[in-house]
C-alpha cells in the first residue's frame, strides 16, 4: 500500500483476487471435508482450527510483543472450565461430581455455547490482567518462570477446588459443542483480528515493543499498558481456544493442561516462525497432522519382513528434535518473520527482480 | 542571550544521579533556553547519557528536579515526557530492527493517532483518518530529510549515517519541542560531521526546535552551539559560548590525554 | 507430636533441603555465565538416578562405584549437551536459547520413556544406607543423614574450587562480564564447559542420593524437584552459589514443615514452591543474595 493521500478506494488488485479465491476455496473445501470426511479425519480437521486459535493467542504475546509466557495452559484450563461450567446440564453436573456435590450456584446455570465461550474468554481475559499487571515487570527469562509457575498454580488450584471443578475426576461427557462450523469460525475471526491488528498502528507499537523497549518508551509509547493489553487479549484467546478443545474432546480435566500443552502450541509457533500469522496458521496445520500421523511410531509397527513393539515416545522425541534442530540452525522458523504472500509463492517458482512488498 | 526567563524550556535545578557508592551526575543546573542549540560535553564516562536518561525519565534522580517550561516534570514515566514535548535518540543506534524506515517513523507517531486496541483492529473511521494523516506526515518528513526513496526499506540495512539520520528523523516524529541528540555524530568522519550539524541546525530552524545535544567530540560542536556545559566525572567543570569554554584550562586538562 | 516425630521431620527437612541445594546449584552457575535457564537440568538430575540404577542392576556394580560411574557419565553429558543445544546460540536471542533447553529438557524425558520405559522402577537400596539408627528414642534412617553430610563434603570442595582455584577464579570473572573476561584472555568454552560438568555431576549426585532416598524411578522424576530447584534457586539469589544452597534449603524446609503441620494443604505442597517465587520475584526480584543487574543504555 502506497502511503499517498487519503483514502484509497479498494483496488481489486491480482493479490487482493487471489486471496479471494483461496479463502473461497478453503470455505467449499471445508464443506466438503464435513460431509465425506470421517470421524477421525474430521477431528484433526477441527484440532487444527483449534491449534490455529492456540499459536495466534502465543504468537500475539511472544511473536509479536516480544513477551516470553510460559503459563499458556494456565489460561486455556481457565477458559475450558469456565465454559464447561456453564454448558453443563444440571443433571450431568450431578453424575460428574459425585465425590464431593458441586456448589450450589453453579450447579443450575446451563446457557448456550456462543455466550459461554464468550464469558469463558472474558474469564481467562480477567485472571491475564491480574496475573499480567505484576509479572510484566519483571525481565524476560524472569517472566518466563513467573508465568510458568501461575500456569502451574492454576492447574493445582482447579485440581483442588473439589466443589468447583470437580478436582482431578475432571468433566466427562461434555456436550460436543466444537462442531467444525464453529472451529472454523473461530479460527477465521482470530486470523482475521491478528491480520488486522498486526497491520494497525496498535499492532506497529507491540512490535517495537518486542524489538525495542526502550527506544519504543522513549517514541511515547506506553510500553507497559501494551504488554498488559498483549497479554490480557492472548489470555482470552487461550480461554477460547481452551474452551473449544474441552468442547470438542468433551473431557477435560488439570491433567490435560500441564507445560506440555504449553510446550505443544509454543513448539507449533516456533516452527512456523515467531512474528508470523501465516507461519502460525500454516505450522498448526501441519505439526497437528504431523501429531496424528506420527501416532504409528508410538504403536506397534508391522513392516513386512519384521514387527516391532510400540515405541512410546518416540513420537515426542521425534517433535523434540525438530524444535532444537530448527531453533537451532533456523531460528527464524518456515516463515521468520515475514507473512505469506502471492508474490513470495511466485518468488518460489520465477526468479523476479525486486519488487515492494505487498503491504508495509 | 536574553534572560527572559519565559523563554526557558529546559532546566535541572541541583540534578543528582548516584548508582549506590557512584555518583554519576552531581549537581546539574542547565538553563536551555527556546531554539537555542546547547552542547553537552565531555569525556567518556563523565555521566553525560545518564543526564540525558534522567530528564528523559528513565531514571529517578537521587536528588533534584527537571522542568519543563516551568513544569516540574521529575518523575514522570518516559512516554510521558515525550507526550509533552521532549524526544531523544541514543547514543548506540536504536533503530526497530524488524521495521521498515517509513514503519520507525510511524511508530513515533502512534502517539498522535491515539488509538486503542480495538480502535485500531477495527479500522474505525477515526483511527483511519488519523493513520493516512500520520502516514502522509511521515512521508514528509522523510522527504524533508532526503530518506523517502528508502521509505520501504529494512532500517537497519542502511549505511550508518542514513540511520543516524532516520533515528533523528523518528524522533521529530514525535512533534518535539526540545530534541535531545545523544552523540549524533559518533562513528562519523569530519566531513560528515560538518553535514550533520549543517543539517541539526537546519532542522532546528524549520521545525521551531530546541536542540540539547551530547558530544564526545569538542571540535565537532564549536561550531553549531550557542552555548555548552562540560562534565567531568559527573561534576560541571564550565559551561559557557565555545570560545570560552576552548580556552578553558580545566576543559584542556579533563581531556588531557584523551582524544 | 512426639520427638522422636519432630527429629525425623527435621532430618527429613535437611536432607530435602540438601538435594534441593545441590540442584539449585547447577541452575545458579549456569544462568551465572550464561544467562540461560537450563530447563534440562533437571532432566539431567533423572538420567544420574537412572544410570546409577543401571549400574547396580545390570552390571552389578557396588552402590559406590555405580555412584562414581554415573556422576562421572553425567558430567560428560552436561558437557555434550551444553556443546550441541546451547553453544550454537551463544549470540541469539535469550528467547532462542530458551527454547532450545526446553526442547532439551522434553527431549530427554522423551527418550527417557523410549529407552528406559514409562513405568516407574523401584530402587534397590544398599543396606548401609537403608539401615534404620537410633538415638535414644529418636530412630532415622542412615541415608537421611548421609545425604547432608555428603552435601556439606561437595560444598566444601566447590567453594574451594570456585574461591582458590584459578579454574574458579575463571569462573567468578566470565559471571561476571563475559566479554571482559574473554579479553583477558580467558577460555570462555573451557570455563562453560567446567560449569556445565561441575553443575550436572552435583545433580547426578543429587538424583542417586534421591534415588535411595524415595527408592522410586520414572522418566518424569526431574521435572519437578528441577523447577522448585530453579525456583530455589531465583529465591536465593540467582547467580550466586551461596544463594543456591541457601533457596535450596529454604524449600526443603518449608516444603517438610508444611507437610508435617499444616497436612491439610499437602495437595498444595507443589504450587507452593510457585507461589513463594511470585511473592519473592514481586518483592525482591533480586532473591535474597542477589545482586542487581543493570542494562547500559
Amino acid at each position: 500500500m502506497k502511503a499517498t493521500t487519503g483514502k484509497r478506494p479498494f483496488a481489486l488488485t491480482r493479490n487482493r483476487l487471489l486471496t479471494i479465491i483461496a479463502l473461497a476455496a478453503f470455505a467449499v473445501l471445508a464443506i466438503i471435508a464435513n460431509s465425506f470426511f470421517d470421524a477421525f479425519m474430521l477431528r484433526v480437521f477441527n484440532m487444527c482450527a483449534i491449534y490455529i486459535v492456540l499459536a495466534l493467542s502465543l504468537n500475539l504475546l511472544n511473536g509479536f510483543t516480544g513477551l516470553f509466557s510460559l503459563g499458556h495452559a494456565g489460561f486455556m484450563a481457565v477458559g475450558a472450565y469456565v465454559c464447561a461450567l456453564l454448558t453443563m446440564t444440571p443433571e450431568l453436573k450431578e453424575m460428574n461430581y459425585f465425590l464431593v456435590p458441586i456448589v450450589p450456584w453453579l450447579r443450575n446455570i446451563t446457557i448456550p455455547f456462543l455466550p459461554a465461550i464468550l464469558i469463558a474468554g472474558l474469564a481467562s481475559a480477567f485472571v491475564g490482567f491480574l496475573i499480567g499487571a505484576p509479572v510484566l515487570r519483571l525481565r524476560d527469562d524472569y517472566l518466563a518462570i513467573a508465568t510458568l509457575g501461575f500456569g502451574e498454580i492454576i492447574r493445582v488450584l482447579i485440581t483442588n477446588a473439589q466443589p468447583i471443578t470437580n478436582g482431578a475426576q475432571g468433566l466427562k461427557g461434555l456436550p460436543r459443542y466444537a462442531t467444525t462450523f464453529s472451529v472454523g469460525v473461530a479460527a477465521g475471526i482470530v486470523t482475521l483480528f491478528m491480520v488486522l491488528l498486526m497491520r494497525s498502528s496498535y499492532g506497529r507499537a507491540m512490535k517495537a515493543v518486542r524489538d525495542d523497549e526502550l527506544a519504543a518508551e522513549a517514541m511515547g509509547i506506553n510500553v507497559f499498558r501494551v504488554k498488559v493489553t498483549s497479554f490480557t487479549v492472548s489470555s482470552f484467546l487461550a480461554g477460547v481456544g481452551g474452551a473449544l478443545l474441552g468442547h470438542m474432546i468433551t473431557t477435560i480435566d488439570p491433567k490435560m493442561f500441564t507445560f506440555m500443552l504449553t510446550f505443544n502450541i509454543l513448539l507449533i509457533v516456533v516452527l512456523g516462525g515467531i512474528g508470523s500469522i501465516s507461519g502460525s496458521v500454516i505450522s498448526a496445520i501441519v505439526v497437528t497432522i504431523l501429531m496424528e500421523a506420527l501416532r504409528f511410531l508410538d504403536e506397534p509397527m508391522n513392516l513386512i519382513f519384521f514387527k516391532t513393539e510400540g515405541l512410546p515416545g518416540l513420537r515426542m522425541v521425534v517433535f523434540s528434535i525438530l524444535l532444537m534442530v530448527m531453533v537451532i540452525y533456523r531460528q527464524r522458523g518456515l516463515m521468520g518473520n515475514k507473512e505469506f504472500s502471492w508474490d513470495m509463492l511466485q518468488g518460489l517458482f520465477v526468479k523476479k527482480g525486486r519488487k515492494e512488498g505487498d503491504h508495509v | 542571550m536574553s534572560e527572559n526567563t519565559s523563554d526557558l524550556m529546559l532546566s535541572t535545578a541541583h540534578l543528582t544521579m548516584k548508582f549506590g557508592g557512584l555518583t554519576a551526575v552531581s549537581d546539574l543546573n542547565l538553563e536551555i533556553r527556546k531554539n537555542e542549540i546547547v552542547g553537552l560535553i565531555g569525556p567518556n564516562g563523565a555521566g553525560k547519557t545518564t543526564a540525558f536518561n534522567v530528564i528523559t525519565g528513565m531514571y529517578y534522580p537521587t536528588e533534584g528536579k527537571v522542568l519543563f517550561k516551568g513544569r516540574n516534570i521529575t518523575g514522570l514515566k518516559p512516554h510521558s515526557i515525550t507526550a509533552l514535548g521532549i524526544a531523544r535518540t541514543f547514543q548506540n543506534i536504536r533503530l526497530f530492527k524488524e521495521m521498515s524506515v517509513l514503519e520507525n517513523v510511524l511508530v513515533a507517531c502512534h502517539m498522535s493517532i491515539n488509538t486503542g486496541i480495538f480502535g485500531a483492529t477495527l479500522h474505525l473511521p477515526g483511527y483511519r483518518s488519523r493513520e493516512s494523516e500520520a502516514r502522509r506526515f511521515s512521508m514528509e518528513l522523510l522527504e524533508k530529510v532526503g530518506l523517502v526513496h528508502l521509505a520501504y526499506e529494512k532500517g537497519t540495512s542502511l549505511p550508518y549515517g542514513q540511520q543516524r539520520r532516520l533515528e533523528i528523523v523518528r524522533a521529530l516524529a514525535t512533534k518535539p519541542k526540545i530534541l535531545l541528540l545523544d552523540e549524533p555524530a559518533a562513528g562519523m568522519n569530519p566531513q560528515e560531521s560538518r553535514e550533520l550539524m549543517d543539517f541539526i541546525r537546519k532542522i532546528r530552524d524549520e521545525f521551531d526546535l530546541t536542540i540539547f545535544l551530547i558530544e564526545h567530540h569538542m571540535q565537532v560542536v564549536m561550531g553549531v552551539c550557542e552555548h555548552m556545559y562540560v562534565l567531568d566525572y559527573g561534576v560541571t567543570i564550565a559551561h559557557g559560548d565555545p570560545a570560552s569554554i576552548q580556552k578553558n584550562p580545566k576543559v584542556i586538562e579533563a581531556y588531557l590525554g584523551v582524544d | 507430636m512426639t520427638l522422636s516425630l519432630l527429629f525425623q521431620h527435621i532430618v527429613n527437612a535437611l536432607s530435602l533441603g540438601s538435594l534441593y541445594a545441590l540442584i539449585a546449584i547447577g541452575y545458579t552457575m549456569v544462568y551465572g555465565i550464561l544467562r540461560l535457564i537450563n530447563f534440562a537440568h533437571g532432566d539431567v538430575f533423572m538420567l544420574g538416578a537412572y544410570v546409577a540404577f543401571y549400574g547396580i542392576t545390570l552390571v552389578s556394580l557396588p552402590w559406590w562405584a555405580a555412584l562414581l560411574v554415573s556422576i562421572a557419565f553425567t558430567a560428560l553429558f552436561g558437557i555434550g549437551l551444553e556443546r550441541v543445544a546451547y553453544k550454537p546460540l551463544r549470540d541469539s536471542p535469550r528467547i532462542s536459547i530458551m527454547i532450545s533447553a526446553i526442547g532439551a529438557s522434553f527431549l530427554l524425558e522423551s527418550l527417557a520413556v523410549l529407552i528406559f520405559g514409562g513405568r516407574p522402577k523401584g530402587v534397590p537400596v544398599p543396606d548401609v544406607l537403608s539401615k534404620v539408627i537410633h538415638f535414644g528414642s529418636v530412630s532415622m534412617i542412615t541415608i537421611s543423614l548421609i545425604i547432608p553430610l555428603f552435601t556439606f563434603a561437595l560444598l566444601g570442595v566447590l567453594v574451594w574450587i570456585v574461591n582458590k582455584t584459578k579454574t574458579g577464579m575463571a569462573m567468578r570473572a566470565v559471571s561476571t562480564d563475559i566479554e571482559a573476561a574473554r579479553l583477558m584472555a580467558v577460555d570462555v568454552n573451557k570455563v562453560v564447559s567446567f560449569t556445565f560438568g561441575i553443575g550436572s555431576l552435583l545433580a547426578a549426585f543429587g538424583g542417586i542420593m534421591w534415588s535411595f532416598k524415595y527408592p522410586q524411578l520414572n522418566p518424569l522424576m526431574g521435572m519437578m524437584p528441577g523447577l522448585k530447584c530453579f525456583i530455589a534457586a531465583v529465591i536465593g539469589g540467582i547467580g550466586s552459589i551461596g544463594g543456591a544452597v541457601m533457596g535450596g534449603f529454604l524449600l526443603g524446609i518449608i516444603e517438610i514443615m508444611i507437610v508435617a503441620f499444616l497436612s491439610t494443604l499437602s495437595g498444595y505442597r507443589d504450587a507452593f514452591a510457585f507461589i513463594l517465587l511470585i511473592v519473592v520475584l514481586l518483592v525482591k526480584p533480586t532473591g535474597l543474595l542477589g545482586k542487581r543487574q543493570a542494562e547500559k543504555v
